[in-house]
């Protein structure tokens, strides 16, 4: 069923205005021995109605959950104007704003995107995005490796509780460049600044610090940041975007500020959706825009005089540069940052800081409930909207049951992180209420063989 | 028709407040130290007028649902609703990605079936649907083939040969992977010079990176022997998928002799541009390069389907997302290829160039001069405007400024960069020959206005939101974000330096 409007009529008159007999004639040119007739292993078409039926079934299969579960991806309440609007024909059949004339909609919105990440970064600058936090952050790393003031190291510190997802696709990203990643010691779940002592003397282009960091808690963001500054290195700050309307932006760390900040822009209206698509944020210090990734957008004015948006800096880009181009990034993740950009207006300030503010209260909330069942404890304080709880027993089967019982229990950290012993990563965000959580106690109870009050 | 910005809409103290909680939990607990001292700079406003002024920014762009869309390489067809609402269906949109697979199998069989779909479009043994754009389909790709050669104790291997009418990506690509760079000419009938290739190929070679048909809109008729050369001096062939759609169901990248493709599912599978993104580009390997693909992949067994991650795939190249790519368009291109079926496939290619080859004689009746007339148009094709440009001072930038005040988005221009004042042009299957005959009018018409008063189309557009921006003022006088604007607002994230 495809989409194509050509009556008989109309085919027969253009084959005859190209001067040919039929469709097969206009690929002629492709060598005979290349030629297929069919494809065997794509099935026959099928009707909207169809379609509909097979995947309502399959969504179905699906089975629901109650959430306990981040480590990196995030259940927000979305409003539901940020879809309605965002899947508007003129935003989501619209293409990258080549044509600026015509493209005022989707140029001002990503103007707009641009100064909101910049506020809640605390940075000058951002980009009209890249594809999701993790290849941000290892675009944030190439970005340091240029930028870095003498640039004689192509290696980035990264402490062990950076989402180790991250550090992995920063990695493959990276390989073929050069650029290594060197792990900063941690304990108790946080960077240990007597490390850096044995790092003395040694070469790195940037030290990255997450905020929070994966286990929930708080690295000594200002102490790392003058560290790295006063040896010459730049700072990059892999940020969760709903902490930065309660927490100090980076911009503000230290005595000078982190120099970039990236980070994973789904919870900003961004459905789980499976695993994406999602968006990656970068921002960043006026003084190292011209090593920034990923489009840019700028006001400027029209022949009249009348203010405007286009494209800006593009001489960095690949179209422009080819081989000597920042990153071989294209585009940006249009679509969905327009949903982010509605919904931080639907949210502003206040709005962000109460989900922020009640995500952190759930957390604590239970926390509070599951710590002491059968000798649950959480180790690392504080945190934010996720913490460590460290179980009697292996995590992996009690987690199963917890999925069998409808309960998306966290994120085991058994094999990331084995120095937390039977490490569970849990999450309760502002949509969790407390008879959520008593059904996750209870739940437990049940699972570890607790008694627990009713 | 000016908007202003929502910064400047808002009142202190204004907000939506039934989509946030009543009061803030509390903080107590957490370092003072820590704590942002003042709120972020977000808007302060209330539900309608987001839900006005996005509306009203919506109205001021062009699209595909509202115009005729010819951008060249880009494959601006039709987004079937479908699509959309089929992917948001809650059982998918509602997934955390970390789910157990035994509560994802409706989501993993899709999956897995655009998979086998995608090997039987492209004749490749196995797929990797991670990749969220051409560009990291281009990445794995070529990081595939280093890997290979790696493998096999060639790490000599370093050079791409690209043709220099590639996509900016391609050689951009190859920087990234580590790779040098090596260009070679294309001939006069828009075929790659295969003597110049002969003479860059060798021991340092790893691989020739080529979109078929090319990006001037022809098969690349000596494509046997490109992949014979290549194969022959060690290296592999990647095929940029970009304008798969002009051969889909025709002719198979693997036939050709391809190792690895990437597939652009926002061209030829039709998920939506989105304004620039989100797209996918998923990679297509012959069986060499199968242990190399991206992770993760889905796999089933016993009529279970599963991940398949690092311990499956020890020689992979590695993850490239933070999940598993852009699984709602994955989903979005799964809906549109059942709904086309392997015959609907073969359509879209035969329309597609119907389409081109339709425009392209009409306007080369009109008067106007196609790259390469003596070839048949793939599903695009070039016009070059020099002869125009030379005698008005009329260019193929002033032509797609005047198409945007006659309704049509302009067709992509200045690329590929070896045709002077060109045109990209690339109607898509899914527009009707009355469309295809008013955008040919409207180029005649622009034409026509051009020998008569060419000051007249330099104007242009006049139509439009605004009319030409200054790029010059905007790339020095950088205006990046609302509070760099004003000198006299408190500018609460200036930084020291």
């Amino acid at each position: 069923m495809p989409f194509i409007p050509h009556t008989p009529d109309e085919t027969s008159a253009m084959l005859g205005a190209i001067g040919v007999r039929s469709i097969e004639d206009l690929f002629d040119e492709i060598p005979a021995k290349l030629r297929v007739d069919g494809l065997p292993g794509v099935p026959a078409g099928l009707s909207e109605a169809a379609i509909t039926r097979l995947m309502r079934e399959r969504a179905a299969r699906n089975m629901p959950s109650l959430c306990f579960l981040g480590a990196g991806a995030y259940e927000h309440h979305i409003p539901a104007a940020v879809w309605e609007i965002a899947t508007r024909g003129e935003f989501y059949s619209a293409y990258t704003p080549y044509q600026a004339e015509a493209s005022q909609g989707t140029l001002q919105l990503i103007y707009e995107y641009q100064s909101m990440l910049a506020g809640l970064t605390g940075l000058d600058v951002s980009n009209a995005s890249l594809y999701d936090g993790a290849t941000a952050f290892a675009e944030a790393c190439l970005m340091a490796v240029r930028s870095a003031r003498g640039a004689r190291s192509r290696r980035v510190l990264v402490p062990r509780y950076v989402n180790p997802v991250w550090r992995k696709v920063a990695r493959a990203l990276l390989a073929g460049q050069n650029v290594e990643l060197v792990e900063l010691a941690a304990s108790a779940g946080r960077t240990e600044l007597a490390a850096l002592a044995a790092l003395e003397g040694q070469d790195f282009a940037a030290l990255a610090i997450p905020y929070p960091n994966f286990l929930g808690g708080f690295e000594p963001v200002d102490e790392l940041t003058d560290w790295a500054h006063a040896r010459g290195m730049l700072v990059i700050a892999a940020c969760n975007p709903t902490a930065l309307a309660l927490l100090k932006p980076p911009g503000e760390w230290g005595a000078k500020g982190a120099d970039i900040a990236c980070g994973e822009g789904q919870p900003l209206g961004i459905p789980l959706g499976s695993g994406g698509p999602y968006f990656g944020f970068l921002a960043c210090r006026q003084a190292l825009v011209r090593q920034m990734p990923g489009r840019i957008v700028g006001g400027t004015v029209d022949v009249e005089g009348r203010p405007g948006f286009t494209l800006t800096l593009q001489a960095r880009e690949q179209h422009i540069r080819r081989s000597k181009a920042t990153s071989n990034i294209c585009t940006n993740q249009g679509l969905m940052v327009t949903a982010a950009t509605i919904y931080l207006s639907l949210l502003g300030s206040e709005g962000l800081r109460r989900v922020a503010a009640q995500c952190h209260a759930n957390t604590r909330a239970l926390v509070a409930a599951l710590t002491g069942l059968g000798g649950i404890s959480a180790p690392v304080t504080p945190y934010f909207h996720e913490a460590v709880l460290t179980l009697p027993r292996p995590v992996a089967p009690v987690l199963d049951q917890l999925a069998a019982a409808g309960i998306l229990g966290g994120f085991d950290l058994s094999a990331d992180f084995p120095e937390l012993g039977h490490g569970l990563l849990v999450c309760a965000t502002e949509v969790r209420t407390a008879e959520d959580i008593d059904t996750y106690r209870r739940v437990l109870a049940g699972v570890l063989g607790v008694a627990v009050a009713a | 028709m000016r908007e202003p910005l929502i910064f400047d809409q808002g009142r202190p103290g204004r907000r939506a407040p039934s989509q946030a909680p009543g009061i803030a939990g509390p903080t107590d607990d957490l370092p003072a130290g820590l704590l942002r001292r003042a709120p972020p700079p977000l808007p302060e406003v209330s539900e309608l007028q987001v839900v006005r002024h996005f509306t009203r920014l919506s109205q001021l762009n062009f699209s595909i649902d509202t115009h005729f869309y010819p951008l060249g390489s880009c494959t601006m067809k039709y987004n079937p609703r479908a699509s959309n609402k089929l992917a948001m269906l809650p059982g998918f949109l509602d997934r955390h990605p970390l789910e157990p697979e035994g509560h994802a199998q409706g989501y993993l069989e899709c999956l897995f079936d655009l998979q086998e779909m995608l090997k039987a479009v492209t004749g490749m043994s196995g797929v990797s649907l991670t990749p969220m754009a051409g560009a990291q389909g281009e990445f794995a790709g070529v990081a595939m083939i280093r890997a290979y050669h790696v493998a096999r104790g060639d790490a000599g291997r370093t050079q791409i040969i690209v043709p220099d009418a590639a996509h900016g990506t391609n050689p951009a690509t190859a920087t990234m992977c580590g790779c040098d760079v090596v260009e070679i000419p294309t001939g006069p009938d828009g075929d790659v010079d295969v003597d110049a290739l002969r003479k860059v190929v060798g021991p340092q070679t790893a691989g020739i990176m080529l979109t078929n048909p090319s990006t001037l809109g022809a098969f690349e008729r000596r494509i046997a022997e490109i992949a014979d050369v290549v194969h022959g001096a060690g290296g592999l062939l990647y095929y940029d998928g970009a304008n798969l759609n002009a051969i889909l169901g025709r002719a198979l990248p693997a036939a050709m002799g391809f190792d690895v493709v990437h597939i652009n599912l926002h061209k030829t599978f039709s998920t939506p541009h989105g304004g620039g993104g989100p797209g996918a580009g998923i990679v297509a390997v012959t069986e060499r390069l199968e242990p190399f693909l991206p992770i993760p992949i889905v796999g089933r067994r016993d009529g279970q389907y599963r991940w398949l991650a690092e311990s499956d795939r020890p020689q992979s190249i590695g993850r490239l997302s933070g999940f598993m790519g852009n699984a709602g368009i994955l989903l979005r291109a799964y809906v549109y290829m059942r709904l086309l079926g392997a015959e609907g496939m073969r359509r879209v290619s035969g329309f597609a160039t119907l389409n081109a080859n339709y425009l392209m004689k009409r306007l080369a009746a009109a008067g106007f001069t196609p790259a390469f007339p003596q070839r048949r148009a793939s599903h695009e094709f070039i016009i070059t405007l020099k002869d125009i440009a030379r005698d008005t001072g009329v260019t193929a930038m002033d032509f797609a400024k005047a198409l945007l005040d006659k309704g049509f988005h302009a067709p992509t221009t200045y690329f590929p960069l070896l045709v002077p004042e060109c045109l990209l042009i690339e109607p898509t299957e899914s527009e009707a020959r009355q469309d295809l005959d008013a955008f040919a009018q409207a180029l005649i018409d622009i034409r026509d206005l051009a020998l008569r008063d060419a000051a007249e189309v330099k104007r242009a557009p006049l139509t439009t939101p605004v009319r030409r921006l200054d790029d010059v003022r905007a790339a020095k006088q950088l205006d990046l974000t609302w509070q760099s604007r004003a000198s006299d607002r408190p500018n609460p994230t200036a930084s020291p330096n």
